[in-house]
């Protein structure tokens, strides 16, 4: 069940043969998903930094455009316009296609994230080991970014990246197997429809989202603080520690290279804050489980809690210092892996015994 | 007509991604085909209908064993034209080990030609219906269950064993004493002195 199925259905209307009008209708749906998002990356990068600066005291972007609006659009020109360095001891085809990885990789996951009931590009039965395998390939882009470079700094930053990468993605493969236990499903889906009406019987109305399942309600913190290292955001943003490695893996970057990280990182922003909505705080599914609510479209609901989770990873940007390189090795494998181990074995634990009962 | 375009182009990069990872000069290049090799592979895989090994071989050799690879690939400092002296050494043994590939696949094809096997026939027939996942974990936990608490253990024992090989305690280095850090409080740290001008302060 997909939403352009519909769509499908009108191009064979006016007379194209199937294969054509699944064809043009997937394009379009790809379109639909992906040319909104560079939109919303820009936005969302005008409202980082008015977060980041009001938190500071400071007035952030005001000069372009109405309440500095436009600033992203300037930005982004001004990039464009800028002449690609590539340096002459660089390897030139890697140095290239790293950010073009990370860029890509940025916008796949999207494919299998739902909007709204139905609403999603491709309904796949593993969505979520889809989104798994799409971000363990996040990393590539910026290993071979820091090699390509052929200078140090971009060499330490893109080991770093390599090792917290593969660590946080540890704690973040168990805590969604916790949630794919729960919902019984690897489908986005199935996910967001297992977290409606939580306690109805008790409330009258039911809750819905992961978050209230005392059970899963850690994990959900665990994803969060998670998903922040995933990308890379403060206070995980040691990749990029501008006080030790200049820019990072970024460092011999410029113009539309430049700007391509740039994009791919805060689409993987949003996506983690979709993923953070999605898998445990309902999705597009309204906070409470009551008829009046569902009038408002489920994609305002989404996209709601997705923002709410943007000035939540903005606050803590803005708040919180950066740690330490062991700090962040201890919490991820330390304290973030036995935790999730753990919950995943007690999930299981309470599914057995609800179905199966207790041994004898 | 698209599965079949689309096998012939997984196909073909699987094949020269996989001679260009034992062809390319240097070992970084070298990693990066094999990765390219994996992620087609798991293109296959998909085409074939088994969408959860695809998946799998995505997350678990392209995200983290060839990152590993590459990491260390990257670290390391290799000649290529000493590796490339061991090449006439190794002739023979390497020889010998593409005609036994190179006659499995022949007794392979004949095989087949011959109608030896029915390729349709499978050992635990699954109905189309059931999501490949739910398939390999309802046979995993039922028929095979000893076999796979035994890879299991395998691999646990794998595990201790590298930790075991490369642990060892080292006497200089300053460890980080995390609740001492945490229990540290400003009071302790942090000293307010009004000095008057030119006096200084106490240390």
């Amino acid at each position: 069940m997909s939403a352009y199925l519909p769509m499908t259905d009108a191009f064979e209307w006016f007379g194209l043969p199937y294969g054509w009008a699944w064809f043009l209708a997937t394009i379009i749906g790809i379109l639909l998903i992906a040319l909104p998002l560079m939109l919303a990356v820009a936005m969302i990068i005008y409202v980082d930094r008015k977060i980041w600066a009001a938190m500071a005291l400071r007035r952030g972007p005001n000069v372009v455009g109405p309440w500095g609006l436009l600033q992203s659009f300037a930005d982004g020109l001004k990039v464009f316009l800028q002449e690609t360095i590539i340096p002459s001891a660089a390897n030139k085809i890697l140095f290239l296609l790293a950010p073009i990885i990370t860029f890509t990789v940025a916008l796949i996951v999207w494919a299998v994230v739902p909007f709204d009931a139905g609403v999603v590009l491709s309904d796949i039965n593993v969505g979520l080991l889809y989104v798994l395998a799409a971000s363990s390939l996040g990393v590539y882009g910026i290993i071979l970014a820091g090699w390509a470079s052929n200078s140090k700094y971009p060499f330490y930053s893109a080991i770093r990246a390599a090792a917290q990468m593969v660590s946080y993605e540890v704690s973040i493969g168990f805590v969604l197997i916790a949630v794919v236990l729960w919902a019984g499903s690897f489908n986005l889906s199935a996910i967001v429809e297992a977290q409606r009406g939580y306690y109805a019987e008790f409330l009258g109305v039911g809750i819905n989202g992961n978050f209230i399942n005392p059970l899963l309600f850690p994990m959900a913190i665990v994803f969060f603080i998670s998903s922040l290292a995933e990308t890379q955001r403060a206070p995980f943003d040691l990749t990029e520690a501008e006080s030790e490695l200049v820019a990072g893996y970024q460092t011999e970057y410029s113009s539309m290279s430049f700007a391509l990280y740039w994009l791919g990182e805060y689409a993987n922003v949003i996506l983690m804050c979709t993923l953070n909505a999605t898998l445990f705080w309902g999705g597009y599914l309204p906070p409470i489980d009551w008829a009046p609510l569902y009038y408002v479209p489920g994609i305002l609901w989404l996209f709601a809690k997705i923002l709410f989770f943007f000035f939540c990873f903005s606050w803590v940007k803005a708040t919180v210092p950066r740690y330490r390189y062991d700090q962040l090795m201890r919490l991820g494998w330390k304290i973030f892996l036995p935790l999730s181990l753990f919950f995943v074995f007690l999930v299981s634990g309470f599914l057995m015994w609800q179905r199966v009962g207790l041994p004898a | 007509m698209i599965q079949v375009l689309a096998f012939y182009l997984f196909a073909a990069v699987v094949i020269a991604s996989a001679a260009l990872t034992i062809l390319s000069r240097n070992p970084v290049h070298a990693v990066l085909w094999l990765i390219m090799a994996f992620f087609n592979a798991a293109g296959l895989m998909l085409l074939a209908g088994a969408e959860f090994i695809a998946m799998l071989l995505v997350i678990v050799y392209v995200g983290a064993v060839a990152v590993l690879f590459l990491f260390v690939v990257m670290m390391l400092d290799i000649d290529f034209a000493e590796l490339r002296a061991g090449v006439v050494r190794y002739a023979a043994v390497g020889a010998a080990l593409a005609v036994a590939l190179a006659a499995e696949i022949v007794i392979a094809v004949g095989a087949w030609q011959a109608g030896g096997l029915s390729l349709g026939r499978r050992l635990a027939p699954v109905d189309a219906e059931t999501p490949n996942i739910e398939a390999i974990g309802k046979l995993l936990y039922s028929r095979y269950l000893l076999a796979f608490e035994a890879a299991g253990l395998v691999l646990l024992v794998a595990m201790i064993g590298a930790i075991v090989l490369t642990h060892r305690q080292r006497g200089d280095v300053h460890r980080q004493k995390v609740g001492r850090q945490v229990r540290r409080r400003a009071k302790d740290a942090v000293r307010k002195t009004n000095p008057t001008v030119g006096q200084g302060v106490e240390l």
